[in-house]
């Protein structure tokens, strides 16, 4: 079962975003007003720990476990970028998640997060609908 | 050390910790960090209805689908046999804007009740909270090509400078919402 080792992963990952309370939208109000320090503890350490562990695999030319070569794909910039980013910037500071949190809270238990996250495919959906007659 | 991890943890400690999840997504199968991929995967595999963008082979990027499986089972872990606290313990002054400026009075939980409860959707709290979040969270990752896992921190971490972009995006969406259109709604 080749996907189980990301399903695990995602486990991790899942402990770690409830554990440190980012899936709460307290915490994001707290972030958004500058009132305290733990969220962009959170991401700033995240960034550069992410950062330098980039480097260590650039620099040995590390591999992959199956032994392929590791693939980092630049990102290509479009008007979607900043006017995407600032529609899910709204959002974000609403529903007070971005989608990894909404799946841990579904998960959690909060009836709320259900609604989100259906709103969210819409949402999706709708983007890939319109996505021909949108700004790029 | 089992006590230590019931509590609520540090950011020094959980941010490191989803920093390593970028190397070790990219070691165990070359994969990208990036959670609201997982929202197109659902609407191609469900609801494709020809679109273009939606036509598409998802069972390839399945991974992801596994990935967001897993995070939602560590919702559940971390949250329900774990513990947690009744109530998070954010910053004096965050609880007193709240009260002031949006009028909420319960701050237990994840989430304000006084909003998200479900009976809000019979008015027009719960549509624009849940429903009109939910959509522009969807709507607008998509829309920029990847949301704070994608961006934020895989994108800036291997130094690409159209994630910047993206992530002063996500920031004047949040800010504009919570210091100009927040006043505005209470």
């Amino acid at each position: 079962m080749k996907n189980l080792k990301y399903l695990v992963l995602g486990v991790l990952f899942g402990i770690i975003l409830t554990k440190s309370e980012v899936i709460s939208w307290f915490r994001i109000q707290e972030m958004f007003r500058f009132q305290a320090f733990h969220m962009y503890g959170v991401i700033g350490s995240a960034i550069v720990v992410g950062l330098i562990s980039i480097q260590l695999i650039k620099r040995n030319r590390l591999k992959t476990i199956n032994g392929e070569e590791i693939k980092l794909t630049d990102k290509q910039y479009n008007h979607g970028t900043w006017i995407g980013g600032t529609i899910f910037g709204l959002g974000w500071a609403l529903t007070g998640a971005c989608p990894g949190p909404l799946f841990a809270q579904l998960g959690s238990g909060v009836a709320a997060a259900a609604v989100m996250v259906l709103a969210a495919l819409a949402g999706t959906w709708t983007y890939s609908a319109l996505r021909e007659k949108l700004p790029m | 050390m089992l006590e230590l991890l019931r509590q609520p943890w540090p950011w020094y400690v959980a941010g490191p910790l989803i920093g390593l999840t970028v190397p070790a997504l990219l070691l165990i199968g070359n994969k990208a960090l990036g959670i609201s991929s997982s929202l197109r995967h659902v609407c191609a595999a469900c609801m494709p209805a020809g679109i273009p963008f939606l036509t598409y082979d998802w069972r390839k990027e399945i991974w992801n689908l596994f990935f967001v499986l897993g995070i939602g089972i560590g919702g559940f872990i971390g949250y329900r046999l774990m513990g947690h606290p009744d109530t998070i313990a954010i910053s004096a002054d965050t609880v007193r804007d709240l009260k002031t400026q949006m009028g909420l009075t319960d701050f237990s939980g994840l989430l304000p009740k006084e909003l998200f409860a479900l009976e809000n959707l019979a008015n027009w709290k719960g549509w624009v909270f849940m429903v009109l979040g939910g959509f522009l969270v969807g709507f607008g990752t998509r829309y920029a090509g990847g949301c704070t896992s994608g961006h934020a921190i895989s994108g800036l971490s291997n130094l690409q400078w159209v994630s910047l972009v993206a992530v002063i995006g996500f920031f004047a969406g949040g800010l504009l919402l919570t210091w100009v259109i927040y006043p505005l709604l209470f």
